[in-house]
Formats: C-alpha cells, structure tokens, sequence
C-alpha cells in the first residue's frame, strides 16, 4: 500500500491543472438543462476538452480518448471540480454509452459513433424507462420490429435526462414480441429529430426541463443501429448499470470540492453553524474522503486486474445520501435566506445550494432508485435470498 | 499510488484469520466467560508463537519491525473473532511505546520478555481512564503527569473496574508505588505517547470494522436460517435493507482506516485527523451493525444464548478506547476548519504537501 503520488502521477495532475486554468470558462455557463443556449455552451465546453484530448481520459486515443487508466480518471476529476469547470452534458456518454459501445459494439459502430461522442458533436440521451418500467426495467413494453434491413420503433419512453436538446438516445425495446420480462430485449440507437420522434419535456422539481418524455411512432432505423446481437439487449443494460454505478459516474472530487465550500460558508456564517450544523459539515468533510478513499481503493482493485460488482451498490447508496446531507447542512446554515432563488436580489450565493440540493434529492432515485440497490447488496454482496 | 496490500500483507494476515477461527470461535469465548481464566492459555500460545506480540516492535530491538499498513489487516482479524487476549494493544501500542523509551537494562529486560511472549505489558496513557489486562500483566508501563514509568506487576495496587464487555479486564491504579521506576521525562516521552494514542486509536478502529463485519456476518447467517410465514427472514426487503445499510456503512470505514494505518507515520495534523475519522466512521460503523444484528435476530438478538452480544459489548468499549468520539471530532475540525480541503488533499503526504 503506497498512498502517495509517483512523479509521472504528480506531473499530469500539474497539466491537468495548468490546462484548466486556461481553459475552463471564467463566467459559469447557464443550465445545460433549462435552454438550448445553455446546452450548446456545454457542448462547446465539451469540444474544448476534446481539442485538448481531455474529454475522455479513459478513452482508447483512437476514439479521441488518452487511453489511460482509473487513476489518471481521478486525477482529470480532481483538477476539473478544483477548477470549477462546467459541469459534462456528455456524462452519459463518458462513463455509460462510449464503454458499453466499445464492450458490445461492431468496428463499424465504434467509428461511426465514438469520434463523435468524444467531440460533443453528438450528444446522447437514454431512452430506458417507461411509464410502468421504472425500477422494474424488464417490463419494457415498446416495440422494435423487424422490417427488412432494419427496424420499426413504437413505444413511450420517460424520464430521458438530456434528451430534451440531445442529438441520439439509446434505447431499450422489445424485439421479439412474444417474449417476456428480460428476455427477446435489443438495445437499439434512434435520432431524437427523427420522423415520428416527439419529445415533450418534463419540468423537475425545480421548473426546469433536464428530463423527458420520448414518444415513437413508427420510427424507422437501420439494423446498423441495433447494439450487440437482437436479444441481448438485458445483458448490455446490465453491464452499463454496472458502468454507471461504479466509480465513473460521480468523480469524488465534486463531493470534496462541495464539502470544501461548505466549511467556508460555515465560517462565513458562524453564528448559524454550531452545534448540530457544525457536526453536520464536519460529517459532510469526513464522508466526501471517506468517499474519495474508497473509489481510491477500487480504482487500484480495477487497474490490477479487479472488477466491480455488487459493491458499486454500495457506492451509490453512499454518495447519494452525502450529496443531500452536504446541501442540507448548507441551506441549513443559510435559515431564512435558503428558500430564495437564484434570481432574488438577496441571494447572493444562496441559489447554487438551493439549486444542488433539488439536484441532490434526485440521487436517490435515478439509476436504479436507492432501495433497489439495497436489494442488490442484500442479495449479492450479502447472499441473502431473493 | 497503490492503495492495496500487498501479497505478503494478505497472507500474513490470512494466517492469523485461520488461526482464530480455529482458536476463538464463539464456543471457546463462551467457555473462557464461563471460567475464572483471564485468558485462553493454549491460544495465547498459538499467538505469542506467531511473534505477533513484537509486530510493530524494530527488527533491532527484537520485533518483527512490521509496519503499521501490514497490522491493521491483523486487528480487524482480532476485532472480527471477538479476540479476549491482549494482542493488539500490546503489538501495536505497549511493546513499541516501551521500545521507544527503553533505555536501560531493566526497560531492556522486560522488553525482551514481553516479545518472548513471557509476559505482556499493561499501560495507563492519559487518553484512557483505565489500565486494560493490568492484572495478568509482568508489568505496567505508566504515564504519570509528564513522566513515563515502567512499574513491575508485583508493585502495583490494583482496582478492578468490571466492563460490560466480559473479556475486558480494566484496573485503576490505587497507588503510585513505582515512582522511582521513571523511564523517561516529559520531552523525550510526549511525542512517544502522542504515536501510541494514534496507533491505540488506529487499531481500535480496525477492531471497530471488524467487529462490524462480524456482526453483519452473524446476522445474515441467522436470516437465511430462520423462518416466518414460511420463508426465510432474509428474504424480506424489511430485513435485507437493515443489513445493506450496515454493510455500506461498513464499506465506507474500511478504507478511512486502512488510509489511516497506511499514513500513520506521517504524525501531522493530517494523518492525525485521518486516524481520528477512522475510529469515528469505525465506531459508526460497529454500533449500526451491530444493532442491527440484535434486530435481526429477533427476541434471540436479546438473549444471552445468541453471540452478537459478545461483539455488541466490545463495540461499545472501543468506540470510546484511545479518545472518545469528543476528542476525535475535535482533532477532524482542526484538520478540515484550519487546512486547505478539497480534492489535492484527499491523502495525507499530499495535503501536507
């Protein structure tokens, strides 16, 4: 066990630094969720950090990537939340899309598809949920139909983050109709401004539009488009989760760099931060490293070789309850004033915690709804039976 | 960066965990409770010929001269099997305390025997009120205001204490009849006792996640086992999430202390608050999982008859061992409310910079 830092591993972590002070955007970029202009700003971050090939760090440098590994990951994370870069609108495609592609996908779909991915010139939603299949994903009802070289989509897709300004959504279907549960799935890519493709977006708890429903009907795509072989869509579904839930899906260093700042405003406001709110953020600081160690650890379990299973579970349930508690504390400590949005004249930074905190509660919820994943553990980790 | 064990650590630690599961299994703590015995002779034996009692203790002065990152796996082993002998805390805080201090023949003469394994060396240091296994030491190494004193068993006036826990066995110190045995002054002591606590606290925390998996351990033992309305209780989402919530708890102390141990050396304000957060995650940690294991088994958690108690009890004892949860908070808030947080300071060599 060597807790320190080789020199090369130093050396990028300085270039990672010295390349985001240059780069990131000196004024924070409005929501990639609420407009198309703020969309397209990220996009614009994201072809950025393509030029400077620091999209996707762990990415063959065939597709735009630098081909390095989970700790390198971590130190592009940290310099990136230290810098207070924008936010990714192409997370999706980072850390679920582009390695289940690579996993799964033919050369010809790797070329077509992964350049693109890397540079933001093709951002891409989910197209999972349904209406009655939310945590229970194999009650998938829309339909994918066989039509001569390629396929016919119909169905009523939810809960699509991105998809309201997105360019592609990867979706799950029915391909064999008379099939049932997780059986006869095929994951299958559409355009979002295809013919017989209408998005209606879904205001969140905030008002704003980050997610959406997908309507199909008769949505025509070649075969070229369907991941992996008819049928095994479950499989690649699961493998994604598995992407999605282990450590690339939230870096540590966006926890530390939150924790960071509500101990300042803990000192800017010490008359509102003692006793419990006090202990609250001190749990806040030590659960953010607590956090970062861990994923620490499993990086260098993966990079030797290690893989991840039922212990990713673990990992969500855990970052997403700290991310509430982080934001709770804080508004906590701000009292009468959390309740302002940004757009008061009096708000002052309140907005960016009242804002983090509804992101917060979403933790929870999305990418297999916390209790879900407490089954995983009890049934995986633990062998408890199902 | 390289936050595993290596090969040898694993196995050195694989062996110690085969060597309890077969010395100290719930029936032989159960048969020691029952008896007037302090410990278990025969696995005292089967320890003391591993050389673990002189672990942390240099290869100069007789030890193994094993570091702090290749013990912690040891002690979560001892914390997992409800270990009643004194082997952590004299391995990891008495024995390399007295080696840090022994200067002359005597000091030097029960050091050699204490890692001969013919007897084990008490402690009183500040942070705890009590002395454990003071009554089955050969002898007491005492910090008395600033001065530490190395007394001989035969001198001491011992006042029994009864834990909760059975096999704990803590003394108050009726007398000061070693007076003259001093060993060290203030100066050369204090930065010598500052490093037993942080060891004293790193190890309990390892016990802490140890006995945390135990319990986790026993109880879905039992809810595979045991049956309602015609099923296994386990099977139950009520049941499962109870003990998923433990486990993650469990998950997120390992490596705060397996970072603490690894960094234990720096003895800064960073590895300190690193050592401090691993005894309170761990401690956190042990007192979920091990309520929730009384829960889990029912009735039965309640009873005598079902081991959690046993681990229960000993979570309890040391989640206050070596600093209370006081202490340890105080020394995190002056790490993360005086020092630059964030993510360049996630490991203490880097946040010393």
């Amino acid at each position: 066990m060597n807790l320190t830092y080789s020199p090369a591993e130093t050396a990028f972590r300085a270039e990672v630094r010295a390349w985001m002070e240059a780069n990131v955007p000196s004024a924070p970029l409005p929501s990639f969720d609420a407009s198309r202009e703020g969309f397209e700003a990220h996009r614009a971050w994201e072809r950025t950090l393509n030029e400077g090939r620091w999209g996707m760090v762990t990415w063959p440098e065939r597709y735009g990537g630098r081909g390095r590994g989970l700790g390198r990951w971590l130190g592009f994370a940290g310099g990136e939340s230290r810098a207070g870069a924008p936010l990714r609108v192409n997370q999706n495609g980072i850390c679920r899309r582009g390695p289940t592609l690579m996993e799964f996908g033919t050369d010809e779909q790797k070329a077509r598809f992964l350049p693109k991915m890397a540079s933001g010139e093709e951002i891409w939603a989910q197209a999972w949920s349904e209406p009655q299949a939310g945590s229970d994903l194999a009650a998938v009802r829309a339909t994918a139909r066989r039509d001569g070289d390629g396929y016919v989509l119909n169905g009523h897709k939810i809960w699509s983050s991105r998809a309201v300004f997105a360019d592609l959504a990867f979706g799950l279907f029915r391909s064999d109709p008379g099939s049932e549960r997780h059986k006869g799935l095929s994951l299958i890519f559409f355009r979002l401004d295809a013919p017989g493709v209408r998005v209606q977006p879904i205001a969140q708890i905030d008002g704003e539009t980050g997610f959406a429903e997908i309507f199909l009907e008769d949505v025509r795509v070649p075969a070229f488009n369907r991941l992996g072989e008819e049928g095994q869509g479950w499989a690649i579904c699961m493998a994604t989760a598995g992407f999605e839930r282990g450590l690339m899906l939230r870096s540590p260093a966006r926890f530390q760099m939150a924790a960071k700042r509500l101990v300042e405003l803990c000192r800017a406001h010490e008359g509102e931060c003692d006793g419990a709110t006090r202990a609250a953020v001190l749990q806040g600081v030590m659960d953010a490293d607590a956090y970062a160690l861990s994923i620490y650890a499993t990086a260098s379990r993966l990079m030797a070789g290690g893989t991840i299973g039922a212990e990713a579970s673990t990992n969500k349930i855990f970052w997403s309850e700290m991310d509430i508690a982080l934001h709770r504390a804080a508004l906590s400590i701000l009292g009468a004033r959390a309740e302002l949005m940004r757009t008061a004249p009096a708000a002052g930074d309140v907005g960016r915690w009242l804002d983090g905190y509804f992101f917060s509660l979403a933790g929870p919820i999305y990418a297999g709804a916390n209790e879900i994943q407490k089954n995983i553990i009890a049934e995986r980790m633990l062998g408890l039976p199902r | 960066m390289d936050f595993r064990f290596t090969d040898e650590q694993q196995m050195m630690a694989e062996s110690v965990r085969a060597l309890l599961a077969d010395l100290c299994r719930p029936e032989d703590l159960r048969r020691l409770a029952a008896s007037d015995a302090a410990r278990d002779a025969a696995r005292w034996d089967a320890i003391v010929g591993l050389g673990l009692q002189g672990a942390l203790v240099p290869e100069a002065r007789g030890g193994l001269g094993l570091g702090a990152a290749d013990f912690v796996l040891i002690a979560e082993a001892c914390g997992y099997a409800c270990l009643p002998e004194p082997l952590v805390e004299n391995a990891s805080v008495a024995l390399p305390l007295l080696a840090a201090l022994a200067r002359d023949e005597r000091a030097s003469a029960i050091l050699d025997r204490a890692l001969a394994g013919e007897i084990t060396v008490a402690l009183a240091h500040p942070a705890n009120p009590f002395a454990a296994d003071a009554d089955t030491a050969g002898a007491l190494l005492a910090a008395r205001g600033d001065d530490v004193f190395l007394c001989d068993a035969a001198d001491l006036a011992l006042e029994r204490q009864e834990s909760i826990d059975p096999f704990r066995r803590l003394f108050s110190i009726a007398s000061r009849p070693c007076v003259s045995m001093a060993i060290a002054d203030a100066a050369e002591a204090r930065g010598a006792l500052d490093a037993a606590l942080d060891r004293g606290a790193t190890f309990a925390a390892a016990q802490l996640v140890g006995i945390a998996q135990r319990a986790v351990d026993l109880a879905v033992a039992y809810a595979k086992e045991r049956q309602q309305f015609g099923k296994p209780i386990g099977s139950y989402q009520a049941v499962k999430h109870l003990l998923a919530t433990a486990q993650v708890r469990i998950e997120f102390a390992r490596p705060v202390v397996y970072a603490a141990a690894a960094q234990l050396a720096q003895g800064d304000v960073f590895s300190r608050a690193r050592v401090s957060h691993a005894r309170l995650a761990a401690a956190e940690a042990a007192d979920l999982a091990c309520r929730t294991a009384v829960q889990v088994h029912g009735a039965m958690g309640y009873s005598w008859e079902v081991d959690v108690h046993f681990f229960l009890k000993r979570a309890l004892a040391l989640s206050s061992w070596w600093g209370d949860a006081v202490f340890h908070r105080r020394r995190v808030a002056e790490r993360a409310f005086g020092r630059p947080l964030g993510p360049d300071t996630t490991f203490a060599a880097e946040a010393r910079g």
